[in-house]
């Protein structure tokens, strides 16, 4: 095997050029940041900025509004995956194409088109406003928006593995006597659930770090409405480089913890699928 | 009265059958039809259609105007300039990246698999960040580049290094799933019988791995010319300058020129909206290819592999 492993050329040349793109592009400015931080922030006001009341309201809204859209688009993201594989209907393929539009659609233009539908004269503000519903400039706005953006994620982690699962076990469950919504829950659910889950992360990953969409229907009013990555921007623009550079630190370990659950979670998964 | 009996019974027969087999009744599939559809349409559909109409919502004169305005076109030029630049970058990077992870075995592979994934995870706002404290004034290499005249922060280069980070892994991610699906065996052949590392590339890989690699530059173009956070926080907001088309849209909201801002929103709606038809239809030829491949019994390393539905960490 060792043998047959190298024959191919080019893994010196390639493997370089991979590790130096990767260095420019993200491991040296990466690094650049962590350093500046360790350079010029010392502990002590490292420790309070991190922790300031606007920071922490700040991360409360950031990390609150994404795991309730990512909660949203797990219900509805499993619901629509199955819909989409099991169902026969007119206009599936459309609807099938169009659970990519947040992928496809600046965030800037989504978050305008929000903020504007949602707002009290726009479609569907102008029912949801009388009852109450205030859905822009508000703290529910950023909910909305970060749904929007992590649409996709459950269902096209979710499609594959609906499409080729036997079903089988199904039948059996049936034919031992379960209902089909018993059968849901005690068959077709744990099986499924590591891959919503995963979904679920990265979902939740993308709408923590979310910007773009967020600013437009927030309202952006300090310890309300202004979501981490926006108090990020308005320390740049104050000059505040400490402020800033200790914010992005924070978002940046949040990260690295949130890409090792998703790896972890992604190993955990492929137990439950069958071999591609 | 008999006739209805019997039907009835029929009709009990087939609710058991639904009942014990595996489907759900009709109403609770046309149900549960109707609420992902009412999902798709709230959150998709109106959005989408909202755009076009308050963009012509002042008429189609209003329009055209808020569209040729200079400060706008200038916006359109760098988004084709910024997108020219880093589509093919990342294209060349990932077709590099592909062929060193799905051609070759070894140690640290899982950890680079990761670590391309990583601008998935991070926050762009981060991201741009990041490229400010290393070019900025304030940054490692600002004064330097201060004294030789280069600028990188409020300019091009440094909207371009921020939309590189940003779509770094689009292309590499699409294709090494294509590459690793397609194996070994005839990169091999070609080389046994004679062909150089060059031509088999050529011949043989690149042509596999065709629409993997297609639907991954679509991917990345359609989020170079999107993207908001990354660039934001480098372009510095020259208008006419260094304002990318999102960046356009965000400074005429600021403005309350909702008309013109609807209007540049309208051409990345567009610019959406073709992404989603090339993606689709790439989808549907590789579908084809796949299922004509299972048809006709091939070797197994012929058989065309469907690329990841989706550009995001796996």
């Amino acid at each position: 095997m060792a043998a047959k492993r190298f024959r191919l050329p080019g893994f010196g040349l390639t493997m370089g050029y991979t590790l130096c793109y990767l260095s420019a592009v993200v491991l040296i400015p990466m690094a650049a940041l962590v350093l500046r931080v360790l350079e010029q922030v010392s502990w002590w006001d490292f420790w309070r900025l991190a922790t300031a009341e606007r920071a922490l309201a700040a991360y409360k809204l950031s990390f609150g509004a994404a795991a309730v859209a990512a909660l949203i688009n797990a219900l509805f993201g499993t619901l629509l995956a199955w819909v989409l594989v099991r169902y026969r209907f007119p206009g599936k393929r459309l609807m099938d194409a169009l659970v990519d539009f947040p992928f496809a659609l600046p965030t800037a233009v989504a978050g305008l088109t929000l903020a504007n539908l949602f707002a009290a004269e726009g479609w569907l503000g102008r029912f949801l406003v009388p009852l109450g519903i205030q859905g822009a400039y508000t703290p529910l706005g950023v909910v909305i928006a970060l749904t929007f953006v992590g649409m996709p994620f459950v269902v096209r982690t979710l499609q594959p593995v609906l499409e080729s699962m036997e079903r089988d076990v199904e039948e059996a469950a049936a034919t031992l006597g379960a209902g089909r919504f018993r059968t849901f829950c005690c068959i077709l659910a744990p099986t499924l659930l590591p891959t919503v889950l995963m979904g679920f992360a990265q979902a939740f990953a993308r709408a923590v770090g979310e910007y773009g969409s967020v600013i437009f229907i927030a309202g952006n009013k300090p310890f309300e409405s202004e979501i981490a990555p926006l108090l990020v921007v308005m320390r740049l623009e104050e000059y505040d480089y400490a402020g800033a550079m200790t914010l992005a630190v924070v978002l940046l370990v949040f990260s690295f913890v949130l890409l090792i659950s998703i790896h972890l979670l992604s190993r955990w998964a492929s137990h439950f699928q069958p071999a591609a | 009265m008999k006739t209805k009996s019997d039907t009835d019974l029929i009709r009990r027969a087939q609710a058991r059958r639904l009942h014990r087999g595996i489907e759900e009744p009709r109403w609770v599939q046309w149900l549960l039809i109707g609420v992902a559809g009412g999902f798709v349409g709230v959150f998709l559909v109106l959005p989408l259609i909202n755009v076009f109409v308050q963009a012509l919502g002042r008429g189609v004169r209003a329009y055209w105007k808020a569209v040729i305005e200079p400060d706008t076109l200038a916006a359109v030029k760098l988004t084709l300039q910024v997108a020219a630049i880093t589509v093919p970058l990342n294209t060349v990077f990932g077709l590099v990246a592909a062929w060193v992870i799905a051609k070759f075995e070894f140690r640290g592979k899982a950890l680079l698999n990761t670590l391309i994934d990583l601008p998935f995870a991070v926050s762009p706002v981060v991201g741009g960040l990041m490229f400010v404290i290393l070019f900025g004034t304030h940054g490692y290499l600002g004064p330097w580049l201060q004294q030789h005249h280069i600028q990188i922060i409020f300019a091009l280069p440094g909207i371009v290094l921020a939309t590189v980070f940003v779509t770094f892994p689009f292309v590499a991610r699409e294709v090494v799933a294509v590459m690793q699906a397609s194996g070994t065996e005839q990169e091999q052949a070609a080389l046994t019988l004679g062909a150089s590392g060059w031509q088999t590339f050529w011949r043989v890989t690149l042509p596999n791995v065709k629409w993997g690699l297609l639907y991954g530059v679509v991917l990345c173009n359609a989020r170079a010319m999107g993207e908001f956070g990354a660039v934001s926080v480098v372009s510095g907001h020259i208008a006419g300058r260094t304002d990318t088309l999102p960046l356009r849209v965000d400074k005429l909201y600021h403005d309350y020129n909702t008309t013109g801002a609807f209007a540049v929103a309208s051409l990345l709606a567009v610019l959406a909206l073709v992404t989603l038809l090339l993606k689709t239809l790439l989808e549907w030829h590789q579908e084809r290819q796949f299922q004509r491949a299972q048809q006709v019994v091939t070797e197994p390393g012929l058989e065309p592999s469907r690329p990841q539905p989706t550009g995001v960490p796996v």
